[in-house]
Formats: C-alpha cells, sequence, structure tokens
C-alpha cells in the first residue's frame, strides 16, 4: 500500500477540522472539529506505525493515549458549554465575550 | 491493481466526504452522525493497516462513548435540531476556507515530496505483543492516563451540576 495518499487525507481531515473551528458558531460544533483533528493525528500515528514497523509499536501506545486523553477532553469541554448555556443560555461561541477588552 | 488498493482508495474517499459533510452540513444531529461515519471509515482504515486493536478502541471509546456524550450536549444546549442558517458564522468562511486551503497545501505538498514512493508492508496481527509493550515498558504512563481519566470525570461532575449553596437562596 502507498504511503501518500492516506497522509494527503490527513492532511485534509486536520484542515477540515481547522476549518470548522474557525466558522462554526456552536460551541459542540467547534469540540467536533476538535475531535476531527486529533482523528487525523490518529491516521498520521498508525500509518508512520505501520510503515517505520517499530519494534516498540510506540505508534499504536500513543494513538490509545492520544483517544483516551480526547475522551478526557470531550467530558471537560461539553461540562464547561453546558455551564456557559446555563448561566448565558446560549451556545453561540461569539457571544461569549466576557473576557474581551 | 489489486482489490485491496481500490478498498483503501474507496475509504479514502469515503473519509474525505463525510468529513466535508462534519464541518459544513447546516444541521447539528447530521454533523455528528457525520462525525460517526468518520470515525467508523478511520477504523477501517486501522483494520486495513492491521492494527485491529486500535480500531476497536477507536469504535468502542468514540462511537460508544463520545458520540452519545455530543448527543447529549446538543441536546441538553437546546441546540436547535434541524436546519440552522445560523450555525455558521458566515463572516468567517473565506478566512476559514483561506487559512484551511493553505494548511492544507503545506501539509500535502511536504508529506507528497517527504515520502515519495514509501511503501507499507503490513503484517498479521500484532494485540498480544501490543498489550505486552503497554503493560511493561509504557506501565507508567497507562496509569498515569488513568488518572488524568478520574481527574476529568469528578472535574466534569463538579462543573455541571448545579451549585445548592445558591440553588437554597434561590440565585439561580
Amino acid at each position: 500500500m502507498i504511503v501518500q495518499p492516506v497522509l494527503v487525507v490527513a492532511a485534509a481531515l486536520f484542515s477540515l477540522g481547522i476549518y470548522g473551528i474557525l466558522v462554526r458558531r456552536n460551541a459542540v460544533m467547534v469540540l467536533l472539529s476538535i475531535e476531527l483533528i486529533l482523528n487525523s493525528v490518529n491516521i498520521n500515528f498508525i500509518m508512520f506505525d505501520t510503515m517505520l514497523a517499530d519494534a516498540m509499536m510506540q505508534g499504536q501506545i500513543f494513538t490509545i493515549f492520544i483517544i483516551t486523553i480526547a475522551a478526557a477532553e470531550v467530558g471537560i469541554g461539553l461540562a464547561i458549554v453546558l455551564m456557559l448555556f446555563r448561566n448565558r443560555q446560549t451556545a453561540n461561541i461569539n457571544e461569549f465575550d466576557l473576557m474581551k477588552w | 491493481m489489486e482489490i485491496f488498493e481500490i478498498v483503501t482508495y474507496f475509504v479514502l474517499l469515503l473519509l474525505i466526504t463525510t468529513a466535508v459533510r462534519v464541518v459544513t452540513t447546516s444541521n447539528v444531529i447530521h454533523a455528528a452522525i457525520s462525525l460517526v461515519f468518520t470515525l467508523a471509515l478511520t477504523s477501517v482504515l486501522f483494520l486495513l493497516l492491521s492494527t485491529e486493536f486500535v480500531a476497536l478502541v477507536l469504535v468502542l471509546v468514540y462511537i460508544g462513548a463520545v458520540i452519545v456524550l455530543f448527543l447529549f450536549g446538543i441536546m441538553i444546549t437546546r441546540a436547535p435540531l434541524g436546519k440552522n442558517a445560523e450555525l455558521d458564522n458566515d463572516k468567517n468562511k473565506k478566512l476559514g476556507a483561506a487559512i484551511a486551503g493553505s494548511i492544507f497545501f503545506l501539509f500535502s505538498y511536504i508529506l507528497v515530496n517527504g515520502f515519495d514512493g514509501e511503501v507499507v508492508i503490513t503484517s498479521g496481527s500484532s494485540t498480544e505483543l501490543l498489550g505486552e509493550i503497554l503493560l511493561s515498558r509504557f506501565v507508567f504512563p497507562f496509569e498515569l492516563v488513568s488518572f488524568i481519566l478520574l481527574a476529568a470525570l469528578i472535574g466534569g461532575i463538579t462543573l455541571a451540576r448545579k451549585d445548592e449553596a445558591l440553588i437554597d437562596e434561590d440565585q439561580v
């Protein structure tokens, strides 16, 4: 299997995630886009792990850690969004300007 | 071209299509469902690269837990279900597309030139060896990650529950 198409698709997923973060207005949608970015990083790690045939399998182990940390991140992120929604009655990030000056 | 490569290219094409749907659809639920398909196709890609344990972890953790959490988040924050023209910040669309496009072209230029003609040879199952390495060489980060999950659990509960002192004083 040739490496390049998979790497290009991973780069495309990364830039789609960046686009989603910049364009979306709903905070939950921004978190969804962050998941896309993490997913593209996972694809890269697995691809290079298989390509280099590492005896310690560090790519796969790192991917498992990334998945775990992403689960924790989503839990905390959604809790924060829930708090913001409870206080401001909206989940649109352009209305959260409390720390702007 | 053998059937394995045809399947791989098909999976990659579907991956791009569903990922585009995640960031462009104007329906919140459709975005979450498209993310499910993106993750499932990523899992298929991992299976094609013969890393089956990571593929199963991806299905269990992401599709089983994270997406359910997202759907709860969408419903609790009362994001308008169905089509919603207010979902995107139209002012940022051009700028976002420009930044994302330049990042994509830079990355793919570097990756295509840097890994010209590299080939992946997939070997058989590796789960047994992965488990041994994870619980010997990487046992400390493994335990550390479980503590991070515990901290996230406690932090999430503390953040999301209502403050009872404020409820007593009728301030909520």
